[in-house]
């Protein structure tokens, strides 16, 4: 599924990260990681929003993150705040959360 | 490749290159050792000020020399940057830049002088910012060589570092050179670190925004050791010479790590009539100042003395009798600074002083209690306050390997800083060992130093106050934050970590790009 | 009443729901129970956000004992039906209505909670829930309210709407919330639930905040909200019972106990009888003492 809008969840923050989502027609998810600790976290934070956003059915989309220090709880919450927003959905992913 | 005593692997190459022996211990017995003495240059009452700085360095500074600094003006120093630019500016190459610090405020100017191949070997307590990066990344040849404020002394001392030129910034002087901390708009008080660097530098070229009337008293710099006053503009923003960090803070994890740390003081046996200690400055230490004051009230305890960088919380109970000297190595803030000028019982003291342990006694040696800071813990108790946890030079040894070696040494950190663990298994960096370190206290709890079991039996059971092993900080701390992706480094080192001794505990290399 | 074991409820601290770094560290400052918020604290376009945030932070951050209250968009918003099923499912202890008016709003919210513990697989009845009483309406009726369902755990008193209902504001002397606090008590230890009193908003007042709280313990309330960790020792001090206190109760415990062991059903001390109510109260004591690091594992008196 690809989404339909571009949307933001999350702020910039201490121990925040900021999720921006953008339409890509094709590419997959390609992440554009900007974090103080994406020498020892980057993969895993990478990780755990590819898999929020597969788990909304999102296989292409252009996301840009700001990390301030997010635990992978915030990263996995606010990564499915935007998919939902940039999917329009208002009801929660129960099979996501 | 030898192991040191904290299991460092240090290759034979750089033993042989720098001269160094592997750290093999915190007991250093009774090293003999033979001090060095200046080059003097007799004058005969003539009036020393000069009003360029470019006319000092003209005469003074040549190729290959070593040049120092002190950093008690911290983030406001304007004297460092505007005889750096003048050094710069005249063509000089190949300096070795010895500093007691570096500040912020100072780190372009560095990376510049080093990109202009001005300075191209450096001894320092710390660096960060620009400059912590760009040596991290490998911007200079020859590997920059840590010591503690103690480390520093002894080297000097021992001709380790041979100051040629000290340029040393005063709030006050006058024409023959007698000067010290205490008045003028950029007062900072105790010129501890700079005393060193005045009493062994061959040429010591005092600046100053103040000239007063001959003779200055009390002096602490005086005219034997010196050979130039240079009239500067201003020396230092009286505003950023405080290091800020001397309110009280309201942070609730800094306030709750503060409560443990009093709680761990007032249940040891040190906490008696007499005892001793040493917080130095840091929201977390200045509360732990006020929560002991509160205990030393109820208990009717007074402190022989406090020890190190002070700050007003400090002088506040050397002006209510609670401590009966005040022995100031350094001040942060300008009411302790105010309080040296007015207290006889603040009594000024010299970094060899403080902590050197190469001379005839240091006052950190009689030091029952101390409160240190901590990047990383890792789990034998090891600390580093130099790298971040990219490995990223970000830090300053400062006095902690010296203070360490109190009777009682407390380790306050939070268990972790954003998505940084502080206690885990693997540091980037080794500062302190931890056969010195007594005590880490977090905000979940407290770990104890097997190796004091003194200490096991007196602080297990204090209500409210969780008694963890180190490993299991480190567990909670990573079950927390996730395990890190281990941080890769090239084989060339950028940083040599000296233990107080001069032996060499670790070895900091380049981080991969 | 939802549990028959009495918990201690000294402080509820308020964590706010979209805040990152409040939530993860809400669990180290002791608080009896850590409230969640998703309604005052979070701006109508993040309440989806929140949610998802307090969702993730009770599945994965540890809060230790601390009783886990979530504060739900009130009944009247499109967000409470999703906010309640999706803390039920996370596993919440609490869910905490707001602006409750009436009995039919807490006996509402109780089918709702049923109705997510069955869809989410949650143990039925696991989920408790209390009532934040924020009106002139919600007073009156708040001994049907405190009474309106077993798994009620206690009403809270919210004085800045209340207040603002009854056309006053908050003083310092509390005077405007007499009435209200004694009803809500009343209410509470009626239906055998607990009393939370509100909170003390002006964070730089200690001294305020201990003659607030001795007010309230004297006239009987399990505790207050606080709205910062720094309140939590303050308050949980002015809980703490007096070494005379504890050697009471320490000699009624012991009483109790020597009784027991000659099978004596009449238990006495010092030529009194110990009745049930001086049995209870001395638990309650060894609790808040225990809770105030006073004794030590065995319920030693700790000297200071």
């Amino acid at each position: 599924m690809a989404i339909k809008k571009t949307a933001l969840a999350g702020t910039l923050e201490s121990s925040d990260i900021q999720i921006t989502l953008a339409p890509a027609a094709s590419g997959g998810i390609q992440i554009d990681l900007d974090s103080a600790v994406a020498s020892q976290y980057g993969d895993q934070i990478k990780k755990v929003i590819t898999a929020a956003l597969q788990g909304l059915g999102i296989t292409d989309a252009l996301v840009k993150a700001v990390d301030k220090g997010a635990l992978d709880c915030v990263i996995k919450a606010r990564t499915i705040a935007a998919g939902q927003r940039a999917l329009e959905q208002t009801e929660p992913a129960w099979e996501v959360l | 490749m030898s192991k040191n005593n904290v299991g460092v692997d240090i290759s034979d190459d750089i033993l042989s290159t720098y001269d160094y022996k592997p750290f093999a211990g915190t007991q250093l017995g009774n090293p003999v050792s033979h001090r060095v003495a200046p080059t003097v240059r007799a004058q005969f009452g003539e009036n020393k000020v000069v009003d360029s700085i470019a006319q000092v360095v003209k005469a003074e500074v040549k190729d290959g020399m070593t040049i120092s600094f002190h950093h008690h003006l911290r983030e406001g120093d304007q004297v460092f940057n505007e005889v750096m630019q003048v050094i710069i500016d005249a063509g000089i190459k190949d300096l070795t830049l010895a500093p007691s610090s570096l500040t912020n405020v100072m780190n372009d100017m560095v990376v510049k002088a080093i990109q202009a191949g001005t300075v191209t070997h450096i001894t320092s307590s710390g660096m960060r910012g620009s400059l912590g990066d760009a040596v991290s990344h490998g911007a200079l040849k020859t590997p920059v060589i840590f010591r503690s404020h103690g480390g520093r002394a002894r080297a000097i001392e021992t001709g380790k570092i041979k100051i040629d030129v000290a340029f040393l910034g005063v709030p006050n002087a006058d024409e023959q050179g007698n000067a010290n901390g205490m008045t003028g708009d950029a007062a900072f008080g105790s010129l501890g670190y700079a005393l060193m660097d005045a009493k062994y530098a061959n040429k010591v070229v005092l600046l100053t925004d103040n000239l007063v009337p001959y003779p200055n008293t009390p002096a602490s710099i005086n005219q034997t050791q010196v050979d130039y006053v240079v009239k500067v503009d201003q020396v230092g923003d009286p505003d950023k010479i405080g290091s800020g960090a001397t309110r009280f803070t309201k942070d609730p994890k800094e306030l709750k790590i503060a409560q443990m740390v009093n709680d761990v003081i007032t249940h040891s046996a040190y906490f008696k009539d007499g005892f001793s200690f040493q917080t130095g400055s840091g929201g977390a230490a200045l509360a732990v100042t006020r929560y002991l004051r509160q205990a030393m009230l109820d208990k009717h305890i007074t402190a022989s003395f406090a020890l190190g960088g002070i700050t007003k919380p400090t002088t506040d109970l050397l002006a209510e009798g609670l401590v009966r000297k005040v022995m100031d190595v350094q001040d942060f803030d300008k009411g302790a600074a105010d309080s040296m000028h007015t207290n006889p019982a603040q009594q000024e003291i010299d970094a060899s002083w403080y902590a050197d342990p190469f001379n005839k006694g240091a006052m950190v040696d009689k030091l029952d209690v101390v409160i240190l800071s901590a990047l990383q813990v890792d789990t034998h108790f090891n600390v580093n306050v130099l790298t971040g946890s990219d490995g990223v030079l970000r830090g300053a040894v400062g006095g902690h390997q010296d203070a360490a070696t109190a009777k009682l040494t407390i380790i306050s950190a939070p268990l972790v800083r954003g998505r940084l663990a502080t206690i885990v298994p693997q540091m980037t960096s080794i500062t302190t060992p931890g056969e010195s370190i007594d005590v880490v206290v977090t905000e979940i709890g407290i770990a104890i130093n097997p190796d004091r079991q003194d200490l096991v039996a007196a602080l297990s059971h204090i209500p409210g106050v969780p008694v963890f092993t180190i490993d299991e900080l480190a567990a909670k701390a990573e079950a927390i934050v996730g395990k890190p992706a281990p941080i890769e480094y090239t084989d060339r080192p950028v940083a040599l970590v000296e233990y107080r001794d001069g032996s060499l505990i670790d070895v900091i290399h380049q981080v991969k790009e | 009443m939802a549990e028959t074991e009495e918990r201690l409820r000294r402080t509820m601290m308020f964590v706010p729901g979209n805040n990152p770094a409040m939530l993860k560290d809400a669990g180290i400052y002791g608080a009896d129970s850590i409230m969640f918020d998703l309604e005052d604290a979070v701006s109508l376009q993040e309440k989806d956000a929140a949610r998802d945030l307090v969702y993730e932070a009770l599945k994965t951050v540890e809060y230790g004992t601390a009783e886990k209250v979530v504060r739900v968009n009130g009944v009247d918003t499109p967000f409470y039906k999703d906010d309640v099923r999706a803390m039920v499912k996370a596993g919440i202890d609490v869910i905490r209505l707001p602006k409750t008016e009436t009995a039919a709003m807490i006996q509402e919210l109780v089918k709702d909670v049923a109705a997510a513990e069955q869809e989410f697989g949650r143990p039925e009845g696991s989920t408790h829930v209390m009532a934040a009483i924020e009106s002139a309406k919600g007073v009156v009726n708040v001994n049907a309210i405190a009474a309106a369902s077993d798994r009620m755990i206690g009403v809270a008193l919210s004085a800045e709407d209340y207040t603002t209902d009854m056309k006053t504001h908050r003083y310092p002397d509390g005077r405007e919330l007499e009435y209200a606090r004694n009803v809500i008590l009343h209410a509470a230890r009626a239906a055998g639930i607990a009393a939370f009193d509100t909170v003390f908003t002006n964070l730089d007042d200690e001294e305020g905040l201990i003659r607030e709280t001795k007010f309230i313990h004297q006239l009987g309330f399990d505790g207050k909200s606080v709205i910062n960790p720094r309140q939590i020792p303050v308050i949980n001090a002015v809980y703490a019972p007096t070494k005379a206190e504890i050697q009471t109760a320490q000699q009624v415990i012991a009483a109790i106990a020597e009784a027991h062991e000659k099978g004596s059903g009449v238990i006495s001390l010092n030529g009194q009888m110990v009745d049930r109510p001086v049995a209870l109260r001395a638990q309650r004591v060894m609790r808040l003492a225990q809770a105030s690091h006073l004794v030590d594992e065995e319920g030693n008196y700790v000297e200071e």
